[in-house]
């Protein structure tokens, strides 16, 4: 008798996505949706769309959606989780989203420890409005904002977004993985996992920042676009877990304690 | 309940959580931080939550997606405040969510004042963010009103699915008055089941999606006029204003909302004392506006004064209603000045000295060279 090995996961529609060859968030969803049916949340499950290439993320899933104006996502899911803190929230959200115009919804609702299961999809760039300077463009790196490529002493250095967040005090689990080749995918998931488990445990707020290509935009082929990241992104943005909740951290007794 | 001294913001706060809501999210500004403060120690105790948000732009987004969820929700702010959540308001009436909105207004244009204004008429009844969207909006002139309209706000926004905002001045939030919460309140309207909220996609149940993106022009023009059918509704059954010294005749109709009408009617008194017959149509919807009603009271007086906390912005809703039937005067204050009685009187002699005898028809130029 046939044994299914492989199919599609439940939490992910049957539909063709509008991403361009080679980008990597069709990984990144179907890991997301992996991880959603693994832990049975599918129907407890909201998912919090951005603005941005994933714009559509809610054609893309089989879970209650909703969808949030551009950088606000945290904001939105603070109101759920706090609405409905049986549900499980989560945000998938760009770097233009998150790192820039939603930096303040993103460090506070980290920073209150919202619930909440952050997917951070750091490709460096601008994807859907066509390849402009993201906050996370590397030094150098050409985009159609700064076409001499990023000059730090005029726009700074690339923002880092997990270790900004892991600065803060309140318990959270922070992880950067990337989905540039299958290993690390294997990888990317067991973070995704852990994150969306703190979540269910109620422990903590969680963020998985998973590194992605964006070829289109980055003007190179498929296969190069994933050398590249391998060559650039990670020396800049390395891997790993960045903090959890169980570590104690170096700071001030509370008030009175 | 008894009747009771309670401050506007207290009462706004009691109202929402009468009216059955457990969420609050919010940022302070002046002058309405009572509201957030009554509810940060008051929704604890139904098993509500509050939350003091970084900005005014993530408490609306928080309201944006607390609403998605299917759960009465609601904030409050004033004027520069109230700006910063235009976005999420738009997303709000885009994704027609129902939410509660209360602007207790104060001085601007930038950041202005703290002191009592009506100078966001025109942010709260034409639509402060982008987009073809409406709010529809309550003005209360009392605290007791102000906890009244807050209960049925929520009504409205659950029959609507659509923000209600609540517009009070400075003095609505800061004055202190009797207020009575009644046992047993029966929603103004009926409330739906919201099967559309996003709560988890059991079953076979497709997915709820909250959302406002409509990439096709056709779709988007659909939704435009799914809105504009909601808004024709609202004109149809939601209007709601007060009279005062309406009846067969008048030398003058005054037309005020919120606290500015209450000063009104002191000097519509004393008006009278003098012989002068002066009516009043206080709107209590600023959307929907009462056109038809000013026009009625309009056509019975020789002019009509319109008295806001503002340069004149409701006066322009009235000239739509008047239709250019009658001389349109306007009388304001701003900054936080009030108005006074004594100036509304003077305002009201020197309207009727120059007032012209109710028009006749008249020969225009055109029919004069003509004949």
């Amino acid at each position: 008798m046939a044994e299914t090995v492989f199919c599609r996961p439940e939490a992910l529609a049957k539909v063709h996505t509008h991403y361009c060859p080679g980008c990597t968030h069709g990984v990144i969803h179907r890991i997301v949706a992996e991880v959603v049916d693994e832990l049975g949340v599918r129907e407890r499950t909201i998912g919090i769309a951005p603005v941005g290439c994933s714009v559509l993320a809610y054609d893309y899933f089989t879970t209650d959606f909703q969808e949030a104006s551009h950088g606000r996502a945290p904001a939105v899911a603070t109101g759920i989780k706090r609405a409905r803190p049986d549900l499980v929230v989560f945000s998938y959200q760009g770097d233009g989203d998150l790192a820039s115009i939603g930096m303040g919804e993103i460090i506070h609702c980290a920073n209150r420890g919202e619930k909440i299961t952050v997917i951070f999809v750091n490709n460096a760039i601008y994807g859907m409005t066509g390849g402009q300077m993201a906050p996370t463009t590397l030094q150098g790196q050409v985009a159609t904002t700064c076409p001499m490529g990023r000059d730090v002493a005029l726009a700074g250095y690339p923002i880092r977004i997990s270790e900004l967040l892991s600065t803060l005090r309140t318990p959270a689990f922070i992880a950067r993985a990337s989905v540039h080749t299958p290993l690390m995918a294997v990888n990317a998931k067991a973070m995704i996992r852990r994150a969306f488990e703190y979540q269910i445990a109620n422990a903590c707020f969680s963020l998985v920042e998973v590194l992605s290509t964006c070829p289109t935009n980055w003007g190179i082929p498929p296969v190069e676009a994933a050398a590249w990241l391998e060559a650039n992104m990670i020396p800049y943005y390395p891997l790993g877990i960045f903090k959890v909740p169980e570590k104690e951290d170096r700071a001030a007794k509370p008030m009175g304690a | 309940m008894a009747k009771k001294l309670m401050k506007g913001s207290e009462a706004i706060g009691e109202a929402a959580v009468q009216a059955g809501c457990k969420l609050f999210f919010g940022y302070p500004i002046t002058p309405q931080n009572e509201i957030p403060e009554y509810m940060s120690h008051r929704l604890p105790q139904v098993g509500g939550t509050f939350v003091q948000a970084e900005s005014e732009v993530a408490a609306s987004n928080m309201i944006y997606g607390a609403a998605g969820s299917g759960e009465r929700v609601f904030t409050s702010s004033s004027s520069p405040g109230i700006s910063l959540m235009q976005e999420a308001i738009s997303y709000i009436a885009g994704a027609e969510l129902p939410v509660v909105l209360v602007n207790i207004m104060r001085a601007g244009p930038g950041l202005g004042g703290i002191l009592p204004s009506q100078a966001d008429y025109f942010q709260a009844t034409k639509g402060g963010g982008h987009g073809d969207y409406r709010l529809l909006v309550l003005a209360p002139w009392s605290v007791q009103e102000a906890a009244d309209l807050v209960q049925d706000a929520f009504d409205l926004a659950d029959y609507y699915r659509n923000p209600v905002m609540v517009l009070g001045d400075g003095l609505i939030g800061q004055m202190m008055e009797p207020c009575e919460f009644k046992e047993g309140r029966v929603p103004c309207k009926p409330l739906p089941p919201k099967t559309w909220a996003a709560t988890g996609c059991k079953g076979d149940r497709p997915t709820n999606i909250i959302n406002s993106l409509y990439l096709d022009a056709k779709e988007l023009e659909d939704h435009n006029q799914k809105l504009v059918a909601k808004y024709e509704a609202m004109k149809k059954d939601e209007v709601r204003f007060a009279e005062f010294n309406t009846g067969e005749k008048a030398d003058l109709l005054i037309v005020a909302y919120g606290t500015v009408a209450r000063v009104c009617v002191t000097a519509i008194e004393d008006l009278k004392a003098e012989g002068i017959a002066v009516s009043m149509v206080r709107p209590i919807t600023l959307f929907p506006y009462p056109y038809e009603k000013v026009k009625e009271e309009a056509q019975k007086a020789k002019a009509v004064l319109v008295v806001e906390l503002s340069t004149g912005q409701m006066i322009e809703d009235v000239r739509l209603a008047v239709e250019g039937r009658r001389p349109v005067h306007f009388y304001g204050r701003q900054g936080g000045m009030l108005i006074s009685p004594e100036e509304i009187v003077a305002k009201a002699k020197s309207i009727l000295a120059e007032a012209p005898a109710p028009p006749l028809k008249r020969e225009t130029k055109r029919e004069a060279r003509n004949g």
